[in-house]
């Protein structure tokens, strides 16, 4: 098959057959939540620029489309976990903006309350198990997200009749990840354990800056690499939400009846850099504006306006998430930076007050030095405090 | 200890009944790694295991450290509490973002949100002419890390409290067994016990020199002991029990009292638990040593092979004698 410099979001995608009613007012509230995200990335670069933000930021301008209908296709309860390409997901999965911008400017109201930064986005009562910095690293994570489900069904609540709660956990990563050993031992452990995960590779064609016909076997059909862990593969258009949510909640309907894994090729496209300090040398204006031309948020809106959405109703859209990231940027800096005593907390769970060192006198079990038969409590509850 | 109905068992046997009797407790606790279900265990450590609980929570993994620490790290983050067993922590290396990366660092880079309730457990050190590759000591590197817990027991009664307490603690634990002291019998009580962490155990009391050791080290000690009340030394043995929580103010104690130490620590002497206690016992003991803290502890050389070769790179009797009596100014 002939090759462009990436072969993601051209590279033969299955028929869209199947595709989904989705009610204009899921439709709108998808086109919202996208048009959420870009401002929230837009206002990120700024930030940035302004110094407001440190370290690494990596946006997700381009691949809304895929966070809001893979996010859509599960349920609230389904657990998530992603790489450091991560506002998206938070947003999509039901982060407060305001607490995702404010963990962007290091400040103590962040979702992580300052300590994770851009690349580690937390939520535990969205179920977002991060935001994972290592690339390739969420894999063996997601996949035992999936294996602690399916134990608390098979094992934990193996007596209580109907008491399956049969989740089915999705694990994000970028096609530069699929180079990495432990996801490829993660899909193996996935296969060979019949594990509930949906693990989507967001093939957006470049990793950093190494496009993925350089860097990845079969980079054209990496959907076949799954065939290799007994596993499907599928590929999915990331660039259409109805297409992405359409062929998701299949697969999720799929894995959810017979716990059997799934990999994902959802092709995409990264509008920006990999991170705000990259000129994007390596690839055409050309070829970026070929993709500009299928912008997911502006795909979204043509099939909405042929269902009767206004230019002002879009333009209502767009005012109230103006607004919304606004003020969350105020919010954020309104937000104090975490005291100085927040650096020793929460290194370990805190049994004996905040941890302060190598040598911590708290730490310590007593000045006893004689073994002692401790009268312990031993009536754990068998019903685990599984999320 | 006589109120304990006590028998002699087996290293292995203790880790084992620890193992057993949470999982009879908690449903959440589950046994992974490679062999240790139908091999039952490479050590045996695990024996039976599988016929007791079954395979959904005693479970072979393929030969895929990376992998299956990871998902066991993804497992705990959901509430499992689950117990990670490498054959030999010398294989650990591969799987060293999960285990170093991930789980010790979880709870603080989420501000508290996701804890990581986890044992990783198996053989520590030296086994028997393994060659350079199988012989890590991994306290040395990766105790340098927060967020984790880290046990060396030297005995079986200790190997059994300590991951009681180990499996019930809500951070991850590196439980450092060896290979060389599975088969080392010792009185174990029926009842149930828990040893917490951060508290040392005089192994052996002394007033003349205070020896701080762990994990297999500490029998070294003993035996060296032994020889050394011939000559008139009285050591004092601090059988640590953990590298973290260290148990400073006990070190400090025993110190305050014997104005000498020696630290006999297996791993490399470079950034290793030796160094950690010898710059405590400095800051802390300045004015009650009478000579430096003199450290002991495998060669600073990759595991040589050759057994002649091997017996020297360790600590050894001789080698411990030797720094016991010039810290005494005896030699």
């Amino acid at each position: 098959m002939p090759q462009s410099a990436s072969s993601n979001a051209e590279g033969q995608l299955r028929p869209k057959t199947n595709r989904p009613e989705v009610p204009m007012a899921t439709a709108k509230k998808w086109l919202r939540e996208m048009m959420l995200i870009r401002e929230f990335e837009l206002r990120c670069m700024q930030a940035y620029q302004d110094k407001k933000i440190g370290g690494f930021c990596h946006v997700y301008i381009g691949q809304e489309a895929v966070a809001v209908g893979t996010i859509a296709a599960a349920e609230a309860r389904d657990p998530i976990v992603t790489a450091y390409r991560d506002h998206g997901h938070a947003l999509a999965r039901g982060m407060s903006p305001n607490h995702c911008m404010a963990e962007m400017f290091g400040r103590v109201g962040g979702c992580a309350k300052g300590k994770g930064g851009s690349m580690h986005m937390f939520d535990r009562d969205n179920n977002l198990f991060g935001g994972h910095g290592i690339v390739g690293a969420q894999i063996p994570l997601g996949v035992g997200l999936a294996f602690a489900t399916k134990y608390e069904d098979e094992v934990i609540n193996a007596d209580k009749n109907g008491g399956k709660s049969n989740r089915v956990t999705l694990a994000f990563l970028g096609d530069g990840a699929l180079n990495q050993g432990s996801v490829h031992e993660a899909m193996n452990l996935a296969g060979l354990f019949d594990l509930p995960v949906i693990i989507i590779c967001e093939n957006n064609g470049y990793s950093m800056g190494t496009s993925i016909t350089r860097g990845t076997t079969m980079g054209h059909e990496i959907s076949a690499k799954a065939e290799a862990y007994g596993m499907e593969g599928v590929e999915i258009d990331g660039m259409d939400v109805i297409e992405t949510y359409g062929a998701m909640k299949e697969l999720v309907d799929k894995v959810r009846a017979t716990s059997r894994p799934i990999f994902v090729d959802m092709r995409c496209y990264r509008f920006k850099g990999h991170s705000m300090s990259d000129p994007r040398k390596y690839r055409t204006r050309e070829e970026e504006e070929r993709y500009e031309q299928g912008d997911p948020i502006g795909v979204l809106k043509a099939q909405l306006e042929l269902r009767g959405l206004t230019e002002d109703e879009h333009k209502e859209i767009q005012r109230e998430v103006r607004a919304t990231v606004k003020s969350a940027i105020e919010w954020a800096e309104q937000s104090p930076f975490p005291p100085t005593s927040d650096l020793y907390r929460d290194v370990y769970r805190e049994r004996w007050g905040p941890y302060t060192g190598s040598s911590d006198p708290e730490m310590l079990g007593g000045a006893e030095n004689e073994c002692k038969f401790n009268a312990i409590d031993t009536t754990i509850d068998r019903k685990a405090d599984l999320l | 200890m006589s109120i304990a109905t006590m028998r002699e068992i087996e290293f292995r046997d203790a880790v084992r009944e620890a193992m057993s009797e949470e999982m009879r407790k908690d449903m959440r606790v589950m046994l992974i790694g490679e062999e240790v279900a139908q091999y039952n265990g490479a050590y045996k450590v695990s024996r039976g295991m599988l016929d007791e609980f079954g395979p959904r929570r005693v479970i072979d993994t393929p030969i895929s450290e990376s992998g299956f620490a990871g998902m066991a790290i993804g497992a705990a983050m959901m509430g499992l509490r689950p117990i990670v067993e490498f054959m030999s922590w010398s294989f650990s290396l591969v799987a060293a973002d999960p285990i170093l990366n991930n789980a010790p660092k979880m709870l603080y880079m989420s501000g508290g949100q996701f804890g990581c309730p986890i044992v990783f457990r198996g053989n520590d050190g030296a086994g028997g002419q393994l060659g350079s590759t199988h012989s890590w000591s991994i306290e040395g590197l990766f105790s340098n890390v927060p967020g984790m817990k880290m046990v060396i027991p030297s005995n079986p009664y200790d190997a059994k409290g300590l991951m009681k307490t180990a499996i019930r603690d809500d951070d991850p634990v590196f439980f450092l067994e060896s290979e060389r002291l599975l088969s080392m019998r010792g009185e174990v009580p029926e009842e149930e016990y828990l040893i917490p962490f951060g508290q040392a155990r005089i192994a052996r009391p002394g007033t003349d020199c205070t020896i701080v050791a762990f994990g297999r080290m500490v029998n070294i000690c003993l035996e060296v002991a032994l020889e050394l009340e011939k000559e008139g030394i009285s050591s004092e043995i601090l059988d640590m029990r953990t590298i973290r929580p260290l148990d400073a103010a006990s070190i400090i104690r025993s110190v305050k009292r014997t104005g000498a130490c020696v630290v006999v620590d297996q791993s490399w002497s470079f950034g290793s638990p030796g160094s950690e206690v010898a710059a405590l016992v400095h800051r802390e003991c300045f004015d009650d040593l009478d000579n430096y803290v003199h450290r002991v502890h495998s060669a600073d050389v990759p595991a040589p092979y050759a057994h002649n070769l091997e017996q020297e790179y360790l600590p050894n009797a001789r080698r411990i004698a030797e720094a016991v009596r010039s810290c005494l100014y005896r030699s």
